[in-house]
């Protein structure tokens, strides 16, 4: 790195007591101050709140951490938010898939149009888009009427949350997939095709294999998401116990009545998920780089 | 002649699109549009109808209302000196990370990204936690005369913890491209390291920092889950706009709670077009984003 | 003056009478047995400009090697796409042999494609790779697993990389990579091979020798081949015909010698071989340059003024009427002999011309001019 790179290059001999590059790196005394600083800084405001989390948890011991799992009401909430991540992600693979084909492999009008739509739930508070569905399904919203009249239920019922869940994730693939099949180009679809290849084959067996690393990546961080929002399921859940709370919820209900040892119990699994996804994200930037390509920042 | 009657799908539609060999353009631009406006455009369509409908009289009556006010300004204020902050701490870790090899450099490199993994209701709980009276950092700060959990204070340390990974991933790719020679080159040239910090190497970041801060801005003034714990939540000190829809929406307020969200919307919308302009900028001015 | 310019007035004859490219091509368009057929190909890709193609005809006889030879940005590329079925065009029609094959998808069509940068499937192997087409195949036509293996193994041997068969593309070198497309777009016994510059990505030694291989392995198989290049001595040293394309047009189609030695147009005579091109004018039955005659002016030539153009190996160093004067940029020796670049007096660019004495740089010389043609200035 800059230390090692163009050893003719000398700073002024005066200048810092290691005297070598001093023109092409800082002073010594100044990286191990910004260093700290920017350390200290992560330690503060993420590593602290990551560790008081299981600290928390285990503040009674054990068994009480343990016991946080098998009450019926967390179990409840365990399902429900596997169910959601269950019905979400995939929907949002299959959307990611065909947005990105299209997107990638052709050229038409209102292509980056397009990309920003996708792009859209990102910049939505999860309240806010918690908000639209209850203007529609809700019981005063656009089909709340006609809802009613059927029996349907959408908000306060799995369906508004599985919906909430779907538009918050909405973009996590499609923009893991757009940049990376736009680099690798149409040609090895074509070389496929001249092959005899049928439409289907030339995706199961070219293009699929071409991106599933950064396909890998975009679930991982699109589950991530799906089991933890938060704003946008707590405006549609209603918060009926063992039916429609997802984890975060039944986290935040369990911190409101004090009972913290529960509370921060499910919050640490969720904060494994939380781990274990970044150790992926880490492992497949690390491992598979230039099978990411094209990826930016989110 | 018999070309045209052959090929009625590439001459049709050879203004919108570009004719390819490659299959199966209609069926996925089809679903993707279906999906998109089912899912995104027409709920978000809903919503600003709904506002626009209730006259810009009454939406002006309720936006300036004087709680609706007080958390829009907490909301926006707040959003803006935390997106400041990120910028700054950003710039600082993306140069750290990148510049300087030091022992666990990967790990915290990982760690940045722990708010966009880290459920918000999690992040929510341990930073009131944390900053709680009697908690890890409250009780020392405290002591100095600090409050920070239930207070503004408490929010801003939420947002910032939220915003945090946009401010540091726009710009560390930045600069891990910083090209080597033009650094050299000021060095030749007799520019001191802090000159040629701020002349040659700053002024390439910032449209990546702006952009950085924009997103950080964006995400922070829609943050619900990690603000909502820490806040305390009064009136017209420590509400949020998110919060105050959530609250309008319990009181089947909707009128209240779709002007306060058309307004958050405006805005984030306001910040895309930034953050597309500025990318737009950057990639002319300095051939990347 | 008379005896010294017969084989100039000879060649001159023949390029007088050569009959406009189009009517050629077009009267082979009639001919029964072509391999492939392109009938008035249009292409456009949007925006003012010219169009890719316009109206580009050629017929391909079956067994032939055809490059498709020009600039880049002169549509041989695409043309070769339209063929394969890759490029839908905006008008004229492609045959295979007898049949209309236009509307027909490129999985259909049945042509090998040797990809630029060769498009391998970097997730398999490449056997797999060789492999893929006969895969492909619906599944009443597929051979057997240890039919596909045969093949495969047997192609592995015609290319010559029969222990290669379990790497994976990013362990093989340019060269290799090239060989293992080549064998891939074989697999499929395609009616046609089309290659898009196929040594365009690899350096100059492993370059000839691929040409040299790509040869024989084309008189071995007897494919109907068509690749695309830049690159004049490929096209000259490796085709049995040359199409030569600019701006989305044929200049000239035929044998190698022919478009070298009867260039029809001043675009092909500069672009088939180093030139030297003076302002001329032919008057009084002579080509005078500044005045003054330098060759006998030929029945069917343009009058008025004129491109006069003249191969480096047609100039001789001599004395006399008749020939050019110019002036000796440098000199030197090379591996098959000395060579002096001279500027002759009014064109734009030096030429290398074989000489047999010492020259120091600003020698003026005279060269004597063996062979020339003449173009309407334009």
């Amino acid at each position: 790195m800059s230390e090692t790179t163009v050893p003719s290059i000398q700073g002024p001999a005066s200048r810092g007591s290691r005297g070598r590059h001093a023109a092409l790196t800082e002073p010594r005394p100044v990286r191990i101050a910004l260093t700290l600083t920017a350390v200290g800084f992560l330690g503060l405001f993420l590593l602290l709140p990551l560790a008081v989390v299981f600290v928390e948890a285990l503040s009674k011991g054990l068994g009480p951490y343990l016991a946080s799992f098998t009450d019926p009401d967390a179990l409840a909430a365990i399902r429900l938010t596997l169910l959601v991540a269950a019905i979400a992600v995939p929907l949002n693979v299959v959307f990611g898939l065909c947005a990105s084909w299209a997107i990638a492999k052709f050229n038409f009008r209102g292509r980056n149009l397009l990309i920003t739509l996708i792009d859209l739930p990102f910049s939505v508070s999860p309240v806010v888009a918690g908000l639209i569905y209850v203007l529609i399904f809700g019981a005063q919203g656009l089909f709340g009427p006609f809802m009613q009249r059927h029996g349907i239920e959408i908000i306060f019922a799995v369906p508004g949350i599985v919906l909430a869940t779907v538009f918050v994730t909405f973009p996590f693939v499609a923009r893991e997939l757009i940049p990376l099949m736009q680099d690798q180009g149409t040609t090895d679809e074509e070389a496929a095709l001249t092959l005899g290849a049928s439409p289907w084959r030339v995706f199961c067996t070219v293009t699929l294999p071409n991106v599933r690393w950064a396909l890998l990546y975009g679930v991982l961080l699109c589950n991530a998401r799906a089991m933890g929002e938060f704003g946008a399921v707590s405006v549609v859940s209603g918060r009926i116990r063992g039916l429609t709370n997802t984890m975060p919820l039944h986290v935040e209900i369990l911190y409101n009545e004090y009972n913290y040892v529960a509370a921060f119990g499910i919050a640490s699994l969720l904060a494994l998920l939380a781990l274990v996804t970044l150790a992926g994200k880490s492992f497949l930037e690390w491992r598979h780089a230039d099978a990411l390509a094209g990826r930016g920042a989110h | 002649m018999s070309k045209a009657a052959a090929l009625p799908a590439g001459r049709g539609a050879a203004r919108f699109r570009r004719p390819s060999a490659l299959p199966g353009f209609r069926l996925t631009f089809g679903i993707t549009l279906t999906y998109l406006t089912l899912i995104v455009l027409l709920p978000l369509a809903v919503l600003l109808l709904r506002a626009a409908s209730v006259g810009p009289a009454g939406l002006w009556a309720l936006v300036t209302d004087a709680r609706n006010l007080a958390a829009l300004k907490t909301s926006f204020g707040l959003s803006l000196a935390a997106a400041a902050i990120d910028a700054v701490f950003g710039l600082l870790i993306a140069w750290v990370l990148t510049r300087y090899r030091f022992p666990g450099r990967r790990i915290i490199d990982a760690l940045v990204d722990l708010p966009f993994a880290l459920p918000t209701a999690v992040a929510g709980i341990a930073l009131a936690s944390l900053y709680a009276p009697n908690g890890w950092l409250g009780e020392p700060l405290m002591a100095l005369g600090i409050k920070v959990a239930y207070t503004p204070l408490g929010i801003l340390v939420a947002l910032v913890f939220v915003g945090l990974p946009f401010c540091v991933r726009t710009v560390q790719p930045l600069v891990a491209e910083i090209d080597k020679s033009s650094e050299e080159a000021a060095a030749i040239l007799g520019a001191s390291r802090f000159r040629a910090l701020v002349t040659v190497i700053l002024p390439p970041l910032i449209p990546a920092m702006l952009t950085g801060f924009a997103l950080a801005f964006a995400r922070a003034v829609g943050e619900y889950g990690s603000v909502i714990f820490v806040a305390g939540n009064l009136p017209f000190v420590s509400e949020i706009a998110p919060l105050l829809i959530v609250i309008k929406l319990e009181e089947f307020n909707y009128a209240g709670a779709t002007a306060i969200a058309a307004v958050m919307l405006l805005m984030s919308f306001t910040a895309l077009l930034a953050i597309n302009l500025l990318q737009d900028f950057s990639r002319r001015r300095f051939g990347h984003v | 003056m008379t005896a010294g310019f017969a084989p100039t007035a000879l060649s001159l004859r023949r390029e007088a009478s050569a009959r406009p490219v189009e009517s050629a091509s077009a009267e082979r368009l009639h001919h029964a047995g072509t391999a492939v057929r392109v009938d008035g190909i249009v292409k456009r890709y949007g925006g003012p400009g010219p169009a890719a193609l316009e109206g580009v005809s050629l017929a391909i006889e079956p067994g032939e090697l055809l490059a498709l030879l020009g600039p880049s940005g002169s549509g041989k590329t695409t043309l070769l796409r339209v063929i394969a079925g890759l490029e839908i065009p905006d008008g004229g029609r492609v045959f295979f042999g007898s049949q209309d094959t236009t509307d027909i998808p490129v999985q259909r069509r049945g042509v090998g494609f040797v990809f630029q940068h060769y498009a391998l499937f970097r997730h398999l192997t490449v056997f797999e790779n060789i492999a893929y087409g006969l895969r492909s195949r619906p599944r009443a036509h597929r051979p057997k697993e240890d039919e596909i293996r045969r093949r495969v193994e047997r192609l592995l041997e015609l290319v010559q990389l029969p222990d290669l068969a379990k790497r994976y593309p990013g362990q093989l070198s340019g060269g290799q990579r090239q060989r293992v497309a080549l064998a891939r777009a074989l697999a499929v016994e395609p009616s046609v091979l089309l290659l898009d510059e196929p040594f365009g990505a690899l350096d100059a030694q492993v370059r000839k020798d691929l040409r040299r291989w790509l040869r024989e392995i084309h008189r071995e198989t007897g494919q109907t081949t068509i690749f695309v290049t830049h690159d004049q001595d490929e096209a000259l040293e490796l085709a049995d015909r040359i199409a030569i394309l600019n701006k989305g047009r044929i200049e000239q189609v035929g044998a190698p010698h022919e478009v070298q030695d009867h260039p029809a147009s001043r675009f092909v005579m500069s672009f088939v071989g180093e030139t030297a091109r003076l302002a001329a004018e032919v008057a009084g039955g002579e080509v005078r340059v500044a005045g003054r005659p330098v060759i006998a002016a030929e029945a069917g030539w343009p009058q008025g003024p004129v491109d006069l153009c003249l191969r480096p190996w047609d100039l001789t160093v001599g004395q006399g009427p008749g020939t050019l004067p110019g002036t000796v940029r440098e000199w030197r020796r090379t591996g098959r002999g000395t060579v002096a670049e001279i500027l002759l007096d009014g064109a734009e660019a030096p030429v290398e011309v074989k000489v047999t004495d010492v020259y120091e740089p600003g020698d003026r010389v005279a060269l004597a001019v063996g062979a020339a043609r003449v173009f309407p200035r334009g």
